[in-house]
C-alpha cells in the first residue's frame, strides 16, 4: 500500500516539475526571441569546436587552474550524477530499488556507484570552497552592487543545494547498506560504496524501521530536490549549465573588433552620395527604421541569450578598465540589466494576452544609463574575459548608435569631432589641406643612399 | 660614390601619372598626419621603407579619417559616409595590399570596409615589420642602441583582443636583442590604454582614477626604460600618463617603428 501511495507521488511529483519547467523554458525561449533575427555566418564545424572547447570543455576556465579544476567537479559531478538520477526515477516510477543493480553485473554496479561518489565528494568539496570564497574571501567581484541582493542570495541558495542533495545522496547510500546487511529484501545486496561505508557507523545501531525511514527520507529529499532545483535554475543565474551550449555555439567567429554593418544605414548613405542603391527595399518604406537599441527589442536573439547565459561570475567586470577605475559601467551588470528586462517584458507580453503594451519603461535610461555606456572604451576585454562567450560589447555599442542617432544625445566633445570629420577629414580640426604637410616635409630630408639603391629601381 | 638623396614619399596620384603601381599602400591616418608627436613615428617607418626599397605610395591629400570613433561613438551615418569615400578612392586606385601603422585604421579597413565593397589584404606595421625581418629584407641584428635595454610592450586591444596580433610587435622588440619584458595584464590580457572607442576624443566619465595613468604605474613597475607601442592613441595616453608621473626623464615611450629606425641609425 504504502508503495503504490510513493508510487503515486512520484508521478505526481514528475509530472508537476515537468510542467512547472516545460512553461518557463517556453517564456524564456519567447524572451530571447523578443531579438531581432540576425544571420548566423560561418562554419559551422568552427561553432561545434567552440562549443566542445567553451562549454563542454571548459577551456577559459582553466585560465585560472584551481578554480577551474572545481568549477569542472561541480560540473562533471552534476553530469555523471545525473546517470544515477536516470535510475533513482525508473525505481521512483516502478516501485523497485536499485533497478539497473538487476542488470548490471554486480562488481560493475558496485563500481560505477563508487565512482559517482567519488564525484560527489568533489562536488561537496568545491561547494564548501566556493561558499568560502564568496562569503568569507571577499573576493571584490562577487560584492559590487549589481551583486546586493537577491544576485547574491541566488548565488549561495545553488552551493547550500548542492551540499544538501549530496549529503542525501551519501545518506541514502549508508543507510541502505545497513539495510543490505540486515537482509531487508527490498534491498538487493550491492555492498557497501567507497565513501559512503565511512557514515555506515552512523546508522548501524538504528531499527530496520528506523532504517527505512532513514534511507526512505534521504531518497526522498534527494529527489525531490533534484526537481526543485530543476525548476529553480530557469529562475537562476544557474541557467547557465544548459545555455553555455547555445550561447558558445552562436558566439561570433569574426575578429573581436568587428562591428557589424547596418545596411538600412548602408541605403541612405548611398542615396546621400548620389550612389546606386541595389536591392533597395520596396514595401516597407513607409516604416522610418530606428537605428540602434533603446530596449530589449531592438537587440538580436543573440545579445538577449547572452543574457539568459549570463552566471554572474564578474570575470568581465574585473578586467573592465572603466570598472577598476571606478566608473559606472560593468558589463555584467549590462547582461543582467539586458535579462531583467527582457524578464520584464515577458510577463507584461504574458498578462496582456500575447502583446506587449507599453509600460513606458526601457532598457536605455531606465536600465542602463547614459553614463555607462559613454565610459566603455570598446577594448573587448569583457568578451575575452567571458569563459562562454558572452559578448556585452555588442550590446553597449548597439545602445551607443541609438544614443547618437535617434537622441543626439552624444557627449559635446564627441559632436565635435563628427563635425570636424565631415568638414575636415579628421577628428581634429585641422585643415584637410594640410593633411600631405608631413610628408612634403620628409620630402626635403635628405638620405644617405646609393643612388642605385631607390626604389625607381 | 655615395650620392645625396631625398626621402621619398610617393603619392598614388604621382605613381599613377608615371604608369607606376606600388606593392603596397601605406596608410597614414590621422594622427600620423596632424599629430607632431606621431608624425615623429610615420617619418620612422617611411625611413625603413626607403631603406629597404619597398615600393610603396601614400594616398596624401586624398586620404580621410576611417570613420572609426564615428562609428564606436554611435554615428553609423557618419562612418559609412567616410567609409564609402575612402572606399571608392582605393578601389579606383585598384589598391591590394594596405600597410597601416594606426590599429584603429587597420580593425576597421580589414574588417569593416568589406561589407561596404572595400577588399583589400591589411596589415598593421608590426606585421610588416615582421615580415621584413623574416625575409631578410630588414637587418636589425647590427643595431646595438637597444641590445639589453629593458622594453615592456604595451598591446594595443584593436591591434591584440581585436585581432589577435600579439606575436608581430614582440618579434620586432627581440629582433633588436632588446630586454622584453611583460606587463601582468598582456596580450589577452592587457589593460586598454583608455582611448579606444572614441575616448580618446573626449573627457572621461566620473571615476577615482584614469585608465591611462592605471596602466602607466604598471608600465612603470616593469623598470622598463622604454614602453613600446604600436598605435597613435595607446603613444598619447601612456606619454600623458608618463608626464603625469614626472617619469618624463628616464622613461620614454617609441613606436615599434621608431624602435627599428634608430636601431638603425636611419
Amino acid at each position: 500500500m504504502i508503495q503504490i501511495v510513493q508510487q503515486l507521488a512520484f508521478v505526481a511529483a514528475i509530472g508537476f516539475t515537468g510542467y512547472l519547467v516545460t512553461k518557463r523554458a517556453t517564456f524564456i525561449y519567447k524572451n530571447i526571441f523578443l531579438g531581432k533575427e540576425e544571420e548566423i555566418k560561418g562554419d559551422s564545424a568552427k561553432r561545434f569546436g567552440n562549443m566542445f572547447r567553451l562549454a563542454f570543455g571548459q577551456q577559459k576556465m582553466f585560465d585560472r587552474p584551481l578554480v577551474g579544476l572545481m568549477h569542472f567537479a561541480v560540473y562533471a559531478g552534476f553530469l555523471l550524477i545525473n546517470i544515477e538520477v536516470l535510475e533513482i526515477v525508473l525505481d521512483g516510477l516502478t516501485g523497485q530499488h536499485r533497478i539497473f543493480a538487476n542488470v548490471i553485473p554486480s562488481p560493475t554496479y558496485h563500481f560505477i556507484v563508487s565512482f559517482f561518489e567519488v564525484m560527489a565528494l568533489a562536488v561537496t568539496v568545491s561547494c564548501f570552497i566556493f561558499l568560502i570564497r564568496r562569503n568569507a574571501l571577499k573576493i571584490p567581484r562577487f560584492h559590487m552592487a549589481e551583486m546586493k541582493g537577491w544576485p547574491y542570495r541566488d548565488a549561495n541558495i545553488i552551493l547550500y543545494a548542492e551540499i544538501i542533495l549530496m549529503t542525501m545522496l551519501f545518506s541514502m547510500n549508508a543507510s541502505d547498506a545497513v539495510l543490505q546487511q540486515m537482509g531487508n529484501e527490498h534491498y538487493p545486496v550491492v555492498g557497501t560504496f567507497v565513501i559512503s561505508q565511512f557514515l555506515v557507523p552512523l546508522f548501524s545501531g538504528l531499527s530496520e524501521t528506523a532504517l527505512v525511514a532513514v534511507e526512505r527520507t534521504a531518497w526522498w529529499v534527494h529527489i525531490l530536490g533534484i526537481f526543485a532545483f530543476s525548476v529553480y535554475i530557469t529562475y537562476s543565474k544557474h541557467l547557465h549549465i544548459f545555455l553555455a551550449f547555445p550561447n558558445t555555439y552562436f558566439a561570433k567567429l569574426e575578429p573581436k573588433g568587428k562591428m557589424e554593418n547596418m545596411e538600412s544605414v548602408t541605403n541612405e548613405v548611398k542615396i546621400m552620395l548620389g550612389m546606386p542603391v541595389e536591392n533597395a527595399e520596396q514595401g516597407d518604406s513607409d516604416e522610418m527604421p530606428t537605428f540602434g537599441a533603446k530596449d530589449v527589442q531592438d537587440l538580436s536573439w543573440r545579445n538577449v541569450m547572452n543574457a539568459y547565459s549570463c552566471t554572474e561570475c564578474g570575470r568581465c567586470t574585473s578586467q573592465c578598465p572603466a570598472n577598476i577605475t571606478g566608473k559606472k559601467l560593468s558589463p555584467r551588470k549590462v547582461m543582467m540589466d539586458v535579462r531583467d528586462r527582457a524578464e520584464e517584458i515577458g510577463k507584461n507580453r504574458d498578462a496582456n494576452g500575447g502583446t506587449f503594451q507599453d509600460d513606458g519603461k526601457m532598457l536605455y535610461g531606465d536600465y542602463i544609463s547614459k553614463e555607462e555606456l559613454m565610459a566603455c572604451t570598446s577594448c573587448n576585454a569583457c568578451a575575452e574575459a567571458c569563459p562562454i562567450n558572452i559578448d556585452p560589447l555588442g550590446i553597449i555599442l548597439e545602445m551607443r548608435r541609438y544614443v547618437a542617432m535617434e537622441e543626439s544625445g552624444t557627449p559635446q566633445e564627441w559632436n565635435m569631432v563628427f563635425q570636424n570629420i565631415e568638414n575636415n577629414q579628421a577628428p581634429w580640426a585641422f585643415a584637410a589641406s594640410d593633411r600631405f604637410k608631413w610628408g612634403e616635409e620628409l620630402r626635403t630630408q635628405e638620405t644617405k643612399k646609393s643612388a642605385s639603391d631607390n626604389i625607381k629601381a | 660614390m655615395t650620392d645625396t638623396n631625398f626621402l621619398k614619399v610617393p603619392t598614388m596620384a604621382e605613381m599613377v601619372e608615371q604608369g607606376k603601381h606600388p606593392e603596397v599602400l601605406f596608410w597614414v591616418g590621422c594622427a600620423g598626419s596632424y599629430d607632431d608627436r606621431y608624425k615623429r613615428v610615420i617619418t620612422a617607418f617611411v625611413k625603413i621603407l626607403n631603406e629597404v626599397n619597398v615600393n610603396f605610395a601614400v594616398l596624401g591629400p586624398e586620404e580621410s579619417c576611417t570613420g572609426d570613433p564615428a562609428r564606436r561613438a554611435g554615428n553609423e551615418f557618419l562612418f559609412q559616409m567616410q567609409a564609402m569615400q575612402n572606399i571608392e578612392v582605393l578601389n579606383a586606385y585598384e589598391i591590394k595590399k594596405i600597410v597601416t601603422a594606426c590599429p584603429h585604421c587597420f580593425n576597421t579597413i580589414k574588417n569593416e570596409y568589406p561589407a561596404l565593397g572595400g577588399n583589400y589584404d591589411v596589415v598593421h606595421h608590426s606585421e610588416f615589420l615582421q615580415g621584413l625581418i623574416n625575409d631578410g629584407r630588414l637587418q636589425v641584428d647590427g643595431g646595438q642602441a637597444f641590445k639589453g635595454k629593458k622594453i615592456t610592450f604595451h598591446d594595443s586591444c584593436y591591434l591584440g583582443r581585436a585581432n589577435g596580433v600579439y606575436q608581430a610587435p614582440r618579434t620586432v622588440i627581440e629582433a633588436l636583442d632588446a630586454d622584453l619584458v611583460e606587463m601582468k595584464r598582456c596580450k589577452k590580457n592587457g589593460l586598454c590604454c583608455g582611448a579606444g572607442g572614441a575616448q580618446m576624443f573626449k573627457e572621461p566619465e566620473q571615476g577615482n582614477k584614469d585608465i591611462n595613468i592605471e596602466r602607466t604605474e604598471e608600465a612603470l613597475s616593469t623598470g622598463a626604460e622604454v614602453v613600446a607601442a604600436g598605435c597613435p592613441f595607446c603613444m598619447t595616453m601612456i606619454n600623458d600618463g608618463i608626464k603625469n608621473k614626472e617619469k618624463e626623464k628616464e622613461v620614454q615611450v617609441m613606436d615599434l617603428a621608431e624602435l627599428v629606425a634608430e636601431s638603425k641609425g636611419l
